[in-house]
């Protein structure tokens, strides 16, 4: 037993850190709430240049062949900048299912592209017609009728739907089952699609942990700077309360998305159940943080004007995305009553 | 990161549990927070002790088998698995050795160690003061020089189980002169010696299990002050510290009370509505999350972190996880949960109704919550002190 990341997991999460920094502050962030998307692109293709667009796939397809456990805390810090695009789309799921079930010329055309960051994979699984980032990426692999597709994003409909979170630009997207679209028929497609549900949920819940983070981070700032009755306001146990619980909530989600990610490196029993303890704990600690978050700035909180809105709106749609508490629950429920 | 236990781990963890099961008493035995059941308790510790299974993780020279702090806590998981009896040494062996081992003298540990872990000298802690509860460096009790060592005054209160034990442990003042948290030291000191009135007190769940300590002029030797006069609350700290953490509450304790509580559910699960099997399901998930809490935290100190501060996250986490999961069983029991202990139609003898009442102790004791959320905000988010 030992709970700790290797110096190299910890060496990609630093240097994941250092380029959000650098390139997707809030202004980025911003500019892709108003439709201006250039700043995050390029944000992506840094990314990519680091090798973590491409880290899941093989090294013969280019990539680094890193498990889900590698993903998290790159995730984690994705979430952390609120950074906006299809990155657990295609990273957690879409290349390696473009590898395992991508027919030759499928892969051909889309791999290679997709790992070094020139192409983007969306990802749309059976009961998810709305799918973030439709417009912009390049390919559509979908989940319909137990069949999976991979669709070149010019032959899909995407009609625009309107997220809470602007920078999440969501379409709905519909296209015509052709069979030149069928990804492989001689794989395990229900397995693979299954897996790929998982990473989708513990890569989303790994990004909910950055985005509590950053919200906590931002709430205990203010709460250091804003002064009134002659002192900061986090000198007030009612704000230094709501923060600690806050951050309880955060730190005890934290460990079960590590062990989730470990579970499914090592295909452990337990995926489901740790996938699902993982999800729920890092939606309702997101979900929390953001309250008190928004609770300690007070009114300027309340705008559009301060960043915080733009984190606290990721938060409450990835909370409920790939599974709301709800459903993980239920799932939960199922195995040990 | 590797999240399976090793071949060694697993070994330790078949070797508990089969030593447990073929040891553990049949019938439970009654609270150990009573005098009879104090006693009965004794007679386990003692047999804990000569087999080696007393304090795991301590050197083998105190009695310990030299555990890791991962194979502790297999230990524990199995401890409450079999639902062994509860620790009445508890406030000597998770409390009081690891000030000894970071601060004792060894003259001090080779005396003191062994006796406490077989449950031959019991310890009870003597915090609190009337009118020093949270505040507790606003305390009044003095220590006055006297030839060969000291003599202690004042008065000390809720020590656990103070009625029934030997000796007890708890800070006083040196040194009036020096800022409160300055003047303070940390003594040991006998429970039945001239000067001492000890008078129980009843509990909310009705045992004894409190006690108030009247002390005047109690002679003290130099050989039982811990840690150098005036350096008691720095001495103190450190134990708080442990207290708060996993030593006090390690996980196995959860996790079989939420299999106890899913064991209830099924037996009552024709009364229960989806809002119940919600909450069943979340008292499950709780005590998982706070054990994988729990082994990422001992990691951290396996490779030589040091806890500090973080320890009140956790002591907050299960404490109110302790009171959700009985509040949840109440709920499964309905009605019925006023049966009390005694009662012939309780459900499982009440002891859902005396955990409830015992859990609901879990936010108070061992420095409120309140007073762990000041230390999370102020000295892990560093958030102003005023």
């Amino acid at each position: 037993m030992r709970f700790a990341f290797t110096d190299d997991q910890k060496m990609l999460r630093d240097t994941v850190r250092e380029v959000l920094q650098r390139e997707c502050p809030p202004e980025v962030v911003r500019a892709a709430w108003e439709g201006r998307p250039d700043g995050a692109r390029a944000v992506w293709d840094t990314l990519a240049e680091t090798g973590v667009i491409g880290m899941t796939a093989s090294e013969e397809a280019g990539g680094m062949g890193m498990s889900e456990l590698d993903l998290v805390l790159p995730l984690e810090e994705s979430g952390y900048a609120a950074l906006p695009g299809p990155i657990v789309d295609t990273v957690a799921v879409g290349i390696p299912l473009l590898e395992a079930a991508g027919t030759s010329v499928q892969k051909e055309r889309w791999l290679g592209p997709a790992t070094v960051g020139e192409a983007r994979i969306v990802v749309s699984f059976e009961d998810q017609a709305i799918v973030p980032h439709a417009a912009s990426a390049d390919v559509l692999i979908a989940e319909r009728g137990g069949a999976v597709y991979c669709v070149p994003i010019a032959d899909v409909s995407v009609s625009p739907e309107r997220s809470v979170d602007r920078a999440r630009e969501l379409g709905r997207v519909s296209f015509e089952r052709n069979a030149q679209f069928r990804m492989r028929e001689d794989v395990n497609t229900a397995a693979l699609l299954a897996l790929g549900r998982e990473r989708a949920a513990l890569g989303t819940a790994a990004q909910l942990v950055g985005l509590s983070r950053r919200m906590l981070d931002m709430a205990v700032q203010y709460a250091k700077d804003r002064e009134q009755f002659g002192k900061p306001i986090g000198a007030q146990q009612a704000i230094k309360h709501r923060l600690a619980n806050a951050l309880i909530e955060q730190e005890f989600a934290r460990p079960m998305v590590c062990r989730a990610g470990w579970s499914m490196a090592t295909s452990a029993r337990d995926i489901e159940i740790d996938v699902s303890l993982a999800k729920i704990y890092a939606g309702q600690a997101a979900r929390f943080v953001a309250k008190a978050a928004l609770q300690v700035h007070g009114a300027i909180g309340y705008t559009i004007e301060c960043d915080l809105h733009m984190w606290m709106k990721r938060a409450w749609a990835l909370a409920a995305a790939h599974g709301d508490a709800a459903h993980h629950r239920e799932r939960i429920g199922r195995h040990i009553l | 990161m590797d999240l399976d236990f090793t071949e060694s781990e697993n070994a330790f963890r078949d070797e508990s549990r089969s030593w447990l099961e073929a040891n553990v008493p049949r019938e439970s035995l009654p609270s150990g927070d009573t005098k009879e059941g104090f006693a009965l308790h004794l007679e386990w510790e003692h047999k804990l002790f000569d087999a080696g299974w007393a304090a795991v993780s301590w050197p083998k020279q105190y009695g310990g088998r030299e555990a890791t702090l991962v194979e502790w806590l297999i230990f524990e998981e199995e401890y409450y698995r079999v639902g062994a009896p509860s620790r009445v040494t508890q406030n000597g062996i998770f409390l009081l050795a690891p000030t000894l081992f970071e601060f004792g003298t060894d003259e001090q540990k080779d005396r003191i160690l062994r006796p406490m872990a077989r449950g031959d000298v019991t310890w009870g802690q003597a915090w609190s003061e009337p009118n020093a509860g949270s505040d507790l460096a606003s305390l009044k009790s003095t220590a006055r020089r006297v030839d060969g060592g000291w003599h202690l005054s004042g008065q000390k209160t809720w020590s656990t189980r103070a009625a029934f034990c030997d000796m007890a442990y708890g800070l006083f003042r040196t040194d009036p002169e020096q800022a409160r948290h300055r003047g303070l030291t940390y003594f040991m000191f006998p429970l039945h010696a001239e000067g001492i009135t000890v008078r129980g007190v009843d509990r909310l769940d009705g045992d004894e299990g409190f006690a108030e300590i009247f002390l005047e002029d109690v002679f003290v030797p130099d050989s039982d002050v811990i840690g150098g006069v005036n350096q008691g609350w720095k001495v103190t700290m450190a134990t708080t510290s442990s207290e708060r953490g996993l030593s006090l509450r390690s996980p196995g304790r959860f996790m079989a009370t939420a299999s106890r509580l899913i064991d209830l559910y099924h037996r009552y699960r024709d009364r229960s509505d989806p809002v119940l099997r919600d909450q069943v399901v979340q008292a499950w998930m709780d005590a998982q999350v706070y054990r994988w809490f729990t082994f990422q935290t001992v990691s951290r100190m396996m490779q030589g972190e040091s806890i500090g501060p973080d320890s009140s996250m956790n002591k907050v986490f299960w404490s109110e996880m302790d009171v959700r999961t009985h509040e949840t069983a109440l709920a499964i029991i309905g009605d019925a949960l006023e049966l009390d202990e005694g009662s012939e139609s309780a459900v499982d003898a009440g002891h859902w109704m005396k955990g409830f009442q015992f859990a609901l102790a879990g936010p108070i004791y061992a420095g409120t919550n309140e007073i762990q959320r000041n230390i999370i905000a102020e000295r892990v988010l560093g958030l102003p002190r005023k």
